[in-house]
């Protein structure tokens, strides 16, 4: 008799109401276990390589800007890196501080907003509304220096648009300083949840070695004793003029990626701290004003939320870039997936999915041809209620040790 | 139909269409839930299902794989419902207008009943969008 093939899929998407980017995720399901993971993007592919090509080096920011609202700093950051680099431009003291805060601000409230939808994930709704209710005053402070509370337009190809004027800087300080006693009340209740450990802790690990073989980047790799981090290894902006340290950690678990971020977000006060303290003396303008790019190619990098953001430019002495590249940390990240979901149970699948923080508007460079969709078993409001039902048992399982960290 | 019209413009369910967007217009949609903004006082709520809506927010300007569902799911909404195009992509295309990729504008797919631009557009602003959405029907209603 030949074996009978018992896997079943469960389609994930690509229109489910929590993940705000539409993908499609195929898990193939051997009773509880995911044996098999089919990821499926392209709902997002806009083509704004080619856009960049036709927009001259002054618009390309804005564009690429674009590319993702989460981490709407890291592509312009990369973007000008790379302008400048075909020249070899130097910029102001100045403007590196402004870029650093805005880059480690940006850091803070991607990873408020992940461990809010995390917590969600969980059934943890507390969590969510309490990361994104301490999201609001960094947004606050975005708007009070750029303008807008997303998609600030501060960078520019020789500087950075807008100054941080001086009176401005005690309330920057004020907030940032303010994020400190809500990150580690985070970090406290993390370590010591008897729930959030039994939920976490080995479940979807990746080895330093899958990171490795796989390229994975940013927190997703630092989780796992991996300490890649382009702002040590490949200093810009003002990276090599502040203190700060690589946040690492041993296990590649989803508990230790919680831990990474929550620990990242405190250095990223730090960062933010120092360049406003800097600010204050360091007044050598903000625009180098280059007015002409040579022939060439340039490379930029910036070390996104997520991971490292690659751009590549090639200039051929217009006013327009040849070609345009550009690498997403999550186009790294999710076929980690492949290694972190398969073996664990269903009710796991959903957090693991989402501890790599995937961002598929970064990603979507090419189109990836459509497959035939399976039969619909479960939807994803159904694995989510199986995710958040795991979380209510353990909690009673928990309850009285539950009483001494939630006060 | 006037009598359905005024029963949606009381706690709207609304559902979410994200057509090949930033995020950014997706997660101030979000944000509209949380602490701050708290638009469940209203009743409005995000719903998993369209067919549990009054009102679908569209963001993004459509690429090709994104419209054939788009167009699907705008399709299995229980009607009367309301089109809410959210973020300049949504409205006019924006930059992405000359994308390869792109199509055509939301209107060409479907009826759009409000349009809240900006990029994104402020939490206050979508709230002033649905509140005038809200008065422009009831006021179509007394005539």
């Amino acid at each position: 008799m030949t074996p009978v093939n018992r896997t079943q899929i469960i389609p994930i998407g690509p229109y489910h109401p929590l993940q705000e980017e539409p993908e499609f995720f195929k898990l193939h399901v051997d009773g509880e276990k995911v044996v098999k993971l089919e990821i499926e993007i392209g709902y997002n592919h806009r083509g704004i390589e080619k856009l960049a090509e036709g927009l001259t080096y002054d618009q390309v920011p804005f564009l690429v800007e674009r590319v993702c609202g989460i981490c709407s700093t890291s592509h312009p950051f990369a973007c000008v890196n790379a302008i400048e680099d075909v020249g070899g431009f130097d910029i102001p003291d100045r403007a590196k501080y402004i870029r650093t805060f805005i880059g480690e601000l940006e850091r803070i409230h991607s990873h408020l907003l992940w461990l809010g939808l995390a917590g969600h994930f969980l059934g943890y709704n507390t969590v969510w509304m309490w990361a994104w209710k301490y999201r609001e005053p960094v947004l606050d402070c975005f708007e009070l220096i750029t303008g807008n509370r997303n998609h600030y337009a501060m960078f520019k190809p020789g500087g950075v648009r807008r100054d941080i004027e001086d009176e401005d800087i005690p309330t920057a300080m004020r907030i940032v300083a303010g994020l400190e006693r809500p990150l580690l009340m985070f970090a406290k209740i993390a370590m010591a949840d008897p729930v959030l450990q039994a939920r976490l802790k080995n479940v979807g690990i990746l080895t330093y070695q899958d990171c490795v073989e796989l390229g994975a980047l940013g927190p997703t790799s630092r989780a796992s004793g991996v300490p890649w981090d382009v702002r040590k290894d490949h200093p810009y902006a003002a990276y090599d003029m502040v203190e700060w340290d690589v946040v690492t950690t041993e296990n590649g678990d989803v508990f230790d990626k919680v831990i990474v971020r929550v620990l990242e977000m405190l250095e990223s006060v730090k960062i933010c701290k120092q360049c406003l303290e800097k600010l204050r003396e360091v007044k050598d303008g903000i625009d180098a004003n280059y007015k002409e790019i040579p022939p060439g190619e340039g490379i930029g990098h910036h070390e996104a939320p997520r991971g490292e953001v690659f751009h590549y430019v090639r200039s051929d002495g217009s006013n327009r870039p040849v070609r345009y590249k550009i690498r997403a940390p999550s186009f790294m990240n999710v076929p980690t997936n492949n290694r972190a979901v398969v073996g664990y149970t269903v009710s796991d699948a959903t957090i693991t999915l989402a501890a790599i923080d995937p961002c598929y508007c970064c990603t979507e460079r090419t189109i990836v041809v459509d497959a035939d969709n399976g039969k619909q078993l479960m939807g994803w409001k159904e694995l989510l209620r199986l995710s958040q039902e795991k979380t209510r048992k353990l909690m009673e399982r928990y309850k009285s040790r539950m009483d001494r960290v939630w006060i | 139909m006037s009598l359905k019209i005024k029963a949606l413009t009381k706690s709207i369910w609304v559902f979410h269409l994200a057509a090949s967007p930033c995020n950014n217009c997706d997660i101030e949609i979000l944000d509209l839930l949380t602490p701050r903004f708290d638009i469940e006082r209203f009743g409005i709520q995000l719903v998993g299902s369209v067919r549990h809506a009054d009102a679908i927010l569209v963001t993004g300007s459509m690429n090709r794989k994104a419209r054939q569902r788009l167009k699907r799911v705008i399709a299995q909404a229980a009607k009367p419902c309301f089109v809410i195009a959210i973020g300049n992509c949504a409205c006019s295309m924006e930059m992405f207008g000359k994308s390869y990729n792109q199509m055509e504008c939301l209107d060409n797919v479907s009826e759009v009943h409000a349009y809240i631009a900006g990029c994104p557009p402020k939490p206050e602003a979508m709230i002033q969008g649905v509140v005038a959405l809200i008065q422009a029907q009831l006021a179509a209603l007394k005539k």
